[in-house]
């Protein structure tokens, strides 16, 4: 569904991405885990296009979008929960999920997708009035979800999800991120959670320093002696 | 008692001026952090197109006015395509000084175009004055000014809370990032926010001219840093920060020049400037918003 043929990025001078390629079948959840800096959330902004790569190629669905503007490949069907989720946080819960569907001009639909969300997260619809930036962090994590789900993605990036989270939290959101893969939306998860990410997984790549070191089956690489060591604890 | 009454309403008057052309510098600063120092010489164009529309085509007053909204709206987005937009990621210190260019630019080529002269409005609203308790005066341009002022007031509103843009607006002012994964075309935006305030800007210069007459290519430099402190004032960035500065700033100068201070008129804005900027930077709206992480 999503390939990533050998992208390099460039900050400045900076080459924080050597040559990454990737690949995400339909129906799937993929994850990327590494270290802080090796280059994962620069893969994920690159893939939707608010980072231009200098070279290599992105392909959805088939066609090229490496380049493309952001909003053309959001309407797509591809699209982002950001890391620190990034919610509006002067504006209301519900103005938030409206935005999640900016490209949506049929207004019944809209509704519909935002029923959805509320009865994925009743809590939300529980402080659909509320300003975005009261929420707690749990709540904040599935505003930025149900946001993202109000474009009906039919792949999902998420990047951190668990970032700042109590661990019962964590274990819920992934019990959500499951239960959206399980109804029909591929994911590509980044994290630095490994152990949690590779149990939901079904394939894994361990990014380092801009460069793909492993890739292979999820429940391998939690098995695997070198994961273990640098990312499991033991 | 009588002569605080009487500057409250020349102050209001004057205020409303303030108050539009301080919408557009509050508007561009909450979506590129920008001050736009060329928003008082949108201003002054927008006069001149008033003056055009009625002196020379012989407009009345409304359709006069919504041309040069209309022509003011362009000329703010073509400034902002070919001034700042290749200037985005550049340091904002960039940004400013290419603003004070494009002031300069307005300014002077304006003058090469029409002359520096000072021109006269026609009377497209022949002044009416109207008696109120008593020897309170009141004048049809006046109440003009006020009703134009809120009726552009409310439709802002609604534009920037009920419309896509709006909404599109408030998301990139935020976060542009996080805008442009929910679909919205940032430079659009950005590009309509111009429009938007420099519409505003321009409807505060025919009101001028009707209601001072006369109109010349420097007109705007003095409104223009008056509606920068009233922004200020309010809290930059923030809408009904910039109304309520610039009715404040209009009513503080009436009540200065109405008690025989008018020679201080203009020192009085930049000293609020001064004070609000050491009391409270954020301004009279403005609060730091906490968020969680």
């Amino acid at each position: 569904m999503l390939k990533v043929e050998d992208v390099h990025v460039y900050y400045g001078a900076i080459h924080a991405i050597k040559g990454i390629s990737l690949e995400v079948p339909q129906g799937q959840i993929v994850t990327l885990i590494g270290a802080n800096g090796a280059g994962k959330t620069s893969t994920l902004n690159t893939i939707c296009g608010l980072i231009k790569p200098k070279s290599g190629r992105i392909t959805f669905e088939g066609k090229d979008i490496t380049g493309m503007a952001t909003p053309e490949i959001v309407k797509m069907g591809l699209t982002q929960v950001p890391e620190g989720r990034r919610i509006f946080a002067n504006m209301p819960v519900y103005e938030n999920l409206e935005l999640g569907a900016f490209l949506n001009k049929n207004k019944k639909e809209v509704a519909e997708a935002m029923e959805n969300v509320y009865t994925r997260f009743p809590r939300l619809r529980e402080r659909k009035n509320q300003l975005a930036g009261s929420l707690s962090g749990g709540e904040q994590q599935m505003l930025a979800m149900g946001r993202a789900l109000m474009s009906k993605p039919r792949l999902l990036l998420l990047d951190e999800p668990s970032m700042g989270l109590s661990p019962i939290l964590v274990k819920e959101i992934f019990s959500i991120i499951k239960e959206l893969n399980e109804q029909g939306t591929t994911i590509l998860l980044v994290e630095q959670n490994a152990k949690m990410a590779l149990s939901i997984a079904h394939r894994g790549y361990v990014v380092e320093t801009g460069r793909i070191v492993l890739a292979g089956d999820a429940k391998e690489l939690l098995e695997s002696p070198e994961v273990k060591r640098a990312y499991l604890g033991g | 008692m009588e002569v605080f009454l009487q500057q409250l309403i020349n102050g209001i008057s004057l205020g409303s001026i303030y108050a539009l052309i301080a919408l557009g510098y509050t508007m561009v600063y909450g979506i590129v952090q920008l001050i736009n120092f060329a928003h008082g010489d949108v201003y002054m164009v927008g006069a001149y197109l008033g003056f055009f529309a009625t002196a020379i085509l012989g407009w009345p007053f409304l359709p006069a006015l919504l041309l040069s909204m209309v022509v003011c709206a362009i000329l703010g987005m073509v400034i902002e395509k070919l001034a700042y937009t290749p200037l985005r990621n550049a340091p904002r210190i960039a940004a400013l000084i290419t603003a004070i260019g494009v002031s300069l630019f307005l300014e002077y080529g304006m003058m090469l175009l029409v002359t520096p002269q000072v021109r006269t409005f026609p009377q497209v609203l022949p002044e009416v004055q109207y008696k109120l308790l008593g020897n309170l005066v009141i004048t049809n341009r006046q109440i003009i000014i006020l009703v134009v002022t809120i009726a552009l007031m409310l439709l802002l509103q609604y534009i920037v809370h009920k419309t896509k843009i709006g909404k599109a607006m408030r998301a990139v002012s935020h976060d542009k990032q996080a805008a442009q994964l929910m679909g919205i075309n940032v430079n659009k935006t950005i590009s309509a926010t111009f429009a938007i305030g420099s519409a505003l800007a321009a409807a505060a210069g025919v009101l001028v001219g009707i209601y001072y007459n006369a109109i010349n290519p420097l007109m705007g430099i003095m409104p223009g840093l008056k509606a920068f402190v009233a922004a200020v004032l309010g809290g930059i960035g923030i809408i009904p920060g910039a109304m309520t500065g610039g009715f404040l700033l209009g009513i503080v100068e009436a009540m200065v020049s109405g008690y025989g201070k008018s020679l201080y008129r203009d020192p009085v804005a930049f000293v609020i400037l001064i004070i609000i900027l050491i009391v409270k930077p954020a301004g009279l709206f403005g609060k730091n918003v906490r968020e969680k992480v």
